[in-house]
Protein backbone atom coordinates (compact mmCIF):
# COMPACT_ATOMS: atom_id res chain seq x y z
CA UNK A 1 0.00 0.00 0.00
CA UNK A 2 1.56 3.56 -1.06
CA UNK A 3 1.58 6.52 1.22
CA UNK A 4 -1.54 8.55 1.14
CA UNK A 5 0.81 11.46 1.33
CA UNK A 6 3.61 12.24 -0.69
CA UNK A 7 7.16 13.42 -0.15
CA UNK A 8 6.62 16.28 -2.17
CA UNK A 9 4.81 17.43 0.38
CA UNK A 10 7.39 17.38 3.15
CA UNK A 11 9.44 19.19 0.81
CA UNK A 12 7.07 21.45 0.80
CA UNK A 13 6.66 21.96 4.14
CA UNK A 14 10.25 22.18 3.96
CA UNK A 15 10.71 24.73 2.42
CA UNK A 16 8.32 27.16 4.16
CA UNK A 17 9.44 26.31 7.00
CA UNK A 18 13.02 27.07 6.82
CA UNK A 19 11.64 30.47 5.15
CA UNK A 20 9.87 31.01 8.48
CA UNK A 21 13.41 30.40 10.16
CA UNK A 22 15.42 32.94 8.70
CA UNK A 23 12.56 35.71 9.15
CA UNK A 24 13.22 34.67 12.70
CA UNK A 25 15.71 35.85 15.20
CA UNK A 26 18.17 32.82 16.30
CA UNK A 27 17.34 33.06 19.66
CA UNK A 28 18.17 29.38 20.22
CA UNK A 29 16.04 25.89 20.87
CA UNK A 30 13.81 25.31 24.07
CA UNK A 31 14.25 21.61 25.13
CA UNK A 32 11.61 19.92 26.83
CA UNK A 33 12.38 16.15 28.17
CA UNK A 34 10.16 13.55 29.00
CA UNK A 35 10.53 10.68 31.01
CA UNK A 36 9.83 7.39 28.92
CA UNK A 37 11.08 4.39 31.22
CA UNK A 38 7.98 1.48 32.39
CA UNK A 39 7.21 3.77 35.55
CA UNK A 40 6.67 6.84 33.05
CA UNK A 41 4.69 5.33 30.36
CA UNK A 42 2.97 3.12 33.38
CA UNK A 43 1.85 6.80 35.13
CA UNK A 44 1.13 8.10 31.59
CA UNK A 45 4.03 9.93 30.13
CA UNK A 46 3.05 8.64 26.61
CA UNK A 47 -0.15 11.21 27.23
CA UNK A 48 1.60 14.23 28.94
CA UNK A 49 3.98 13.92 25.63
CA UNK A 50 0.69 13.62 23.26
CA UNK A 51 -0.53 16.72 25.11
CA UNK A 52 3.00 18.62 24.21
CA UNK A 53 3.15 17.46 20.21
CA UNK A 54 0.08 18.75 20.04
CA UNK A 55 0.25 22.11 21.76
CA UNK A 56 3.42 22.20 19.07
CA UNK A 57 1.13 21.76 16.48
CA UNK A 58 -1.61 23.83 18.06
CA UNK A 59 0.64 26.89 18.72
CA UNK A 60 2.72 26.27 16.04
CA UNK A 61 6.08 26.65 17.53
CA UNK A 62 9.04 26.52 15.67
CA UNK A 63 11.54 26.27 18.18
CA UNK A 64 11.28 23.37 20.28
CA UNK A 65 13.34 20.39 20.72
CA UNK A 66 11.50 17.36 22.07
CA UNK A 67 13.73 14.20 24.05
CA UNK A 68 12.58 11.34 25.57
CA UNK A 69 14.76 10.19 28.69
CA UNK A 70 14.98 6.59 30.37
CA UNK A 71 14.57 6.34 34.47
CA UNK A 72 16.06 9.21 36.19
CA UNK A 73 15.53 7.88 39.57
CA UNK A 74 12.03 9.97 40.95
CA UNK A 75 9.39 6.73 40.10
CA UNK A 76 6.84 8.40 42.78
CA UNK A 77 7.30 11.99 40.55
CA UNK A 78 6.13 10.65 37.20
CA UNK A 79 5.60 11.49 34.77
CA UNK A 80 8.49 14.03 35.04
CA UNK A 81 8.81 16.59 32.30
CA UNK A 82 11.93 18.82 32.03
CA UNK A 83 12.04 22.24 30.29
CA UNK A 84 15.69 23.79 29.46
CA UNK A 85 15.73 27.19 28.11
CA UNK A 86 18.30 28.63 26.05
CA UNK A 87 21.22 29.89 28.91
CA UNK A 88 19.16 28.96 31.76
CA UNK A 89 19.37 26.14 34.30
CA UNK A 90 16.96 22.96 33.65
CA UNK A 91 13.76 23.02 35.18
CA UNK A 92 11.90 19.71 36.29
CA UNK A 93 8.42 19.04 37.05
CA UNK A 94 6.75 16.40 38.47
CA UNK A 95 3.04 14.44 38.46
CA UNK A 96 2.79 15.90 34.72
CA UNK A 97 -0.72 15.48 33.46
CA UNK A 98 -1.68 16.51 30.00
CA UNK A 99 -3.35 19.67 31.29
CA UNK A 100 -0.11 20.43 33.18
CA UNK A 101 1.96 19.51 30.22
CA UNK A 102 -0.21 22.64 28.04
CA UNK A 103 0.06 24.76 30.99
CA UNK A 104 4.04 24.40 31.46
CA UNK A 105 3.76 24.85 27.90
CA UNK A 106 1.99 28.02 27.71
CA UNK A 107 3.54 29.78 30.72
CA UNK A 108 6.92 28.22 31.02
CA UNK A 109 8.28 27.49 27.25
CA UNK A 110 6.50 30.21 25.67
CA UNK A 111 6.22 32.85 28.11
CA UNK A 112 9.70 32.22 30.15
CA UNK A 113 8.18 31.64 33.86
CA UNK A 114 8.56 29.07 36.11
CA UNK A 115 5.22 27.27 36.89
CA UNK A 116 6.62 27.27 40.17
CA UNK A 117 3.84 24.88 41.99
CA UNK A 118 4.90 21.87 39.46
CA UNK A 119 8.52 22.08 40.12
CA UNK A 120 10.55 19.00 41.86
CA UNK A 121 13.75 19.93 43.77
CA UNK A 122 16.37 17.82 41.74
CA UNK B 1 -0.82 -0.58 31.16
CA UNK B 2 -4.26 -1.36 29.90
CA UNK B 3 -3.26 -0.75 26.03
CA UNK B 4 -0.95 -3.07 23.94
CA UNK B 5 0.06 -0.25 22.35
CA UNK B 6 1.81 0.78 25.82
CA UNK B 7 3.31 -2.24 26.50
CA UNK B 8 4.91 -1.57 23.06
CA UNK B 9 6.16 1.64 23.85
CA UNK B 10 7.72 -0.08 26.73
CA UNK B 11 9.38 -2.28 24.84
CA UNK B 12 10.72 0.03 22.22
CA UNK B 13 11.94 1.91 25.00
CA UNK B 14 14.43 -1.11 25.91
CA UNK B 15 15.61 -1.17 22.27
CA UNK B 16 16.44 2.68 22.41
CA UNK B 17 18.04 2.02 26.01
CA UNK B 18 20.35 -0.82 24.23
CA UNK B 19 21.79 1.48 21.94
CA UNK B 20 19.84 -0.05 18.93
CA UNK B 21 19.76 2.18 15.78
CA UNK B 22 17.48 0.36 13.83
CA UNK B 23 14.12 -0.79 15.38
CA UNK B 24 11.02 -2.47 13.71
CA UNK B 25 7.88 -2.27 14.73
CA UNK B 26 5.27 -5.35 13.14
CA UNK B 27 1.92 -5.83 14.18
CA UNK B 28 -0.10 -7.94 12.91
CA UNK B 29 -3.95 -8.86 12.61
CA UNK B 30 -4.99 -12.26 11.37
CA UNK B 31 -8.42 -12.40 11.86
CA UNK B 32 -9.03 -15.61 9.76
CA UNK B 33 -6.81 -17.73 12.61
CA UNK B 34 -7.86 -15.50 15.17
CA UNK B 35 -4.36 -14.29 15.74
CA UNK B 36 -2.71 -10.78 16.90
CA UNK B 37 1.09 -11.03 16.53
CA UNK B 38 3.25 -8.47 17.97
CA UNK B 39 7.28 -8.47 17.02
CA UNK B 40 10.12 -5.80 18.09
CA UNK B 41 13.08 -6.47 16.82
CA UNK B 42 16.33 -4.05 17.61
CA UNK B 43 19.94 -4.30 16.85
CA UNK B 44 20.70 -2.73 19.66
CA UNK B 45 23.75 -4.56 21.91
CA UNK B 46 21.60 -7.53 23.07
CA UNK B 47 21.79 -9.72 26.06
CA UNK B 48 22.71 -13.15 26.73
CA UNK B 49 20.71 -16.01 27.62
CA UNK B 50 20.79 -15.33 31.65
CA UNK B 51 19.77 -12.35 31.68
CA UNK B 52 17.18 -13.00 29.07
CA UNK B 53 15.93 -15.11 31.84
CA UNK B 54 15.90 -12.84 34.50
CA UNK B 55 13.84 -9.80 32.59
CA UNK B 56 11.27 -11.72 31.73
CA UNK B 57 10.69 -13.36 35.72
CA UNK B 58 9.38 -10.82 38.03
CA UNK B 59 10.15 -12.94 40.89
CA UNK B 60 13.91 -13.03 40.15
CA UNK B 61 14.32 -8.88 38.36
CA UNK B 62 14.60 -7.23 41.78
CA UNK B 63 14.01 -3.48 42.00
CA UNK B 64 17.79 -2.17 42.09
CA UNK B 65 19.20 -3.90 39.30
CA UNK B 66 16.54 -3.98 36.55
CA UNK B 67 18.13 -1.72 33.70
CA UNK B 68 15.60 -3.03 31.37
CA UNK B 69 11.49 -3.04 31.67
CA UNK B 70 9.83 -3.76 34.50
CA UNK B 71 6.97 -4.12 32.13
CA UNK B 72 8.72 -7.66 30.25
CA UNK B 73 7.01 -9.78 32.79
CA UNK B 74 3.08 -8.22 32.96
CA UNK B 75 3.29 -8.33 29.17
CA UNK B 76 4.22 -11.54 28.96
CA UNK B 77 1.94 -12.53 32.07
CA UNK B 78 -1.06 -10.34 29.43
CA UNK B 79 -0.67 -12.57 26.54
CA UNK B 80 -0.87 -15.77 28.24
CA UNK B 81 -3.68 -15.42 30.25
CA UNK B 82 -5.06 -14.73 26.65
CA UNK B 83 -4.31 -18.15 24.68
CA UNK B 84 -0.91 -16.42 23.77
CA UNK B 85 2.69 -16.47 23.95
CA UNK B 86 5.78 -14.50 24.48
CA UNK B 87 9.32 -14.71 23.48
CA UNK B 88 12.73 -12.92 23.36
CA UNK B 89 15.25 -14.17 21.36
CA UNK B 90 18.79 -12.01 21.71
CA UNK B 91 22.18 -12.12 21.29
CA UNK B 92 25.00 -10.09 22.54
CA UNK B 93 26.13 -7.54 20.18
CA UNK B 94 23.61 -8.51 17.26
CA UNK B 95 20.23 -7.59 19.00
CA UNK B 96 17.12 -8.49 20.41
CA UNK B 97 13.76 -9.86 18.89
CA UNK B 98 10.30 -9.73 21.30
CA UNK B 99 7.18 -11.63 19.79
CA UNK B 100 4.19 -11.24 21.61
CA UNK B 101 0.88 -12.81 20.27
CA UNK B 102 -2.37 -12.82 21.55
CA UNK B 103 -6.01 -14.87 20.86
CA UNK B 104 -7.56 -11.86 18.98
CA UNK B 105 -10.97 -12.38 20.22
CA UNK B 106 -9.73 -12.85 23.78
CA UNK B 107 -12.24 -11.39 25.86
CA UNK B 108 -9.08 -10.45 28.40
CA UNK B 109 -7.20 -8.81 25.06
CA UNK B 110 -6.35 -5.32 25.79
CA UNK B 111 -7.11 -2.83 23.37
CA UNK B 112 -4.21 -2.56 20.95
CA UNK B 113 -5.00 1.69 21.82
CA UNK B 114 -3.63 4.32 20.18
CA UNK B 115 -0.22 3.30 17.57
CA UNK B 116 0.31 6.54 16.42
CA UNK B 117 0.73 8.14 19.86
CA UNK B 118 3.43 5.33 20.32
CA UNK B 119 5.09 5.57 17.37
CA UNK B 120 4.94 9.41 17.39
CA UNK B 121 6.53 9.66 20.93
CA UNK B 122 9.04 7.41 19.46
CA UNK B 123 10.07 8.80 16.67
CA UNK B 124 9.97 12.23 18.05
CA UNK B 125 11.97 11.44 21.30
CA UNK B 126 14.59 8.89 19.66
CA UNK B 127 15.10 10.72 16.53
CA UNK B 128 18.23 9.41 15.90
CA UNK B 129 17.26 5.88 15.50
CA UNK B 130 15.71 4.69 12.10
CA UNK B 131 12.17 3.55 13.14
CA UNK B 132 10.24 1.05 11.12
CA UNK B 133 6.54 0.16 11.45
CA UNK B 134 4.64 -2.13 9.54
CA UNK B 135 0.73 -3.06 10.34
CA UNK B 136 -1.21 -5.58 9.05
CA UNK B 137 -4.60 -6.03 9.38
CA UNK B 138 -5.84 -9.38 7.20
CA UNK B 139 -3.23 -8.99 4.57
CA UNK B 140 -3.68 -4.79 4.17
CA UNK B 141 -0.33 -3.41 4.98
CA UNK B 142 0.41 0.35 6.17
CA UNK B 143 4.73 0.87 6.27
CA UNK B 144 5.94 3.79 8.03
CA UNK B 145 9.42 3.56 7.24
CA UNK B 146 11.35 7.34 8.62
CA UNK B 147 14.22 6.93 6.64
CA UNK B 148 12.88 8.70 3.45
CA UNK B 149 10.93 11.44 5.63
CA UNK B 150 14.01 12.00 7.62
CA UNK B 151 15.81 12.23 4.09
CA UNK B 152 13.25 15.11 2.56
CA UNK B 153 13.56 17.02 5.74
CA UNK B 154 17.56 17.25 5.23
CA UNK B 155 17.92 18.41 8.99
CA UNK B 156 14.71 20.30 9.72
CA UNK B 157 13.28 19.31 13.26
CA UNK B 158 10.50 16.78 13.30
CA UNK B 159 8.98 18.47 15.84
CA UNK B 160 8.57 21.55 13.15
CA UNK B 161 4.91 22.07 13.98
CA UNK B 162 3.80 21.10 10.11
CA UNK B 163 6.18 17.51 10.34
CA UNK B 164 4.49 16.88 13.24
CA UNK B 165 1.27 17.07 11.61
CA UNK B 166 2.35 15.29 8.16
CA UNK B 167 3.35 12.61 10.56
CA UNK B 168 0.28 12.65 12.71
CA UNK B 169 -2.08 12.69 9.44
CA UNK B 170 0.19 9.82 8.05
CA UNK B 171 -0.03 7.88 10.53
CA UNK B 172 -3.95 8.06 11.20
CA UNK B 173 -4.76 8.10 7.70
CA UNK B 174 -2.60 4.76 6.91
CA UNK B 175 -3.68 3.22 10.58
CA UNK B 176 -7.49 4.05 9.53
CA UNK B 177 -7.14 2.87 5.77
CA UNK B 178 -5.90 -0.74 7.02
CA UNK B 179 -9.11 -0.93 9.21
CA UNK B 180 -11.54 0.20 6.29
CA UNK B 181 -10.18 -1.76 3.42
CA UNK B 182 -12.46 -4.59 3.11
CA UNK B 183 -15.53 -3.80 5.94
CA UNK B 184 -14.05 -6.11 8.08
CA UNK B 185 -15.14 -5.79 11.79
CA UNK B 186 -12.41 -5.65 13.74
CA UNK B 187 -13.05 -6.41 17.13
CA UNK B 188 -15.96 -9.29 17.29
CA UNK B 189 -17.07 -8.35 20.51
CA UNK B 190 -18.38 -4.74 19.83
Amino acid sequence: MTSLKSLDDLKRIREEALKKQQLKENSGKKEIIVGMGTVGIAAGARETLKAILEMIELEDLNDIVVRQTGNIGLDSFEPIVQVVLPDEDKITYGNVTPDMAREIIKKHVIQGEIVKEYQIEK
Amino acid sequence: MREIALHILDIAENSITAGADQVIIQINEDLKNDLLQINILDNGKGMDADTVEKITDPFITSRTTRKVGLGIPFFKAAAEACDGCFNIESQPGVGTDVSVSFKHSHIDRMPLGNLTSTFLSLLIGAPDIHWVFEHKVNGNTFIFDDQPLKEALDGLALTEPAVLKYIRETFEEGINTLYHADQITLDPIS
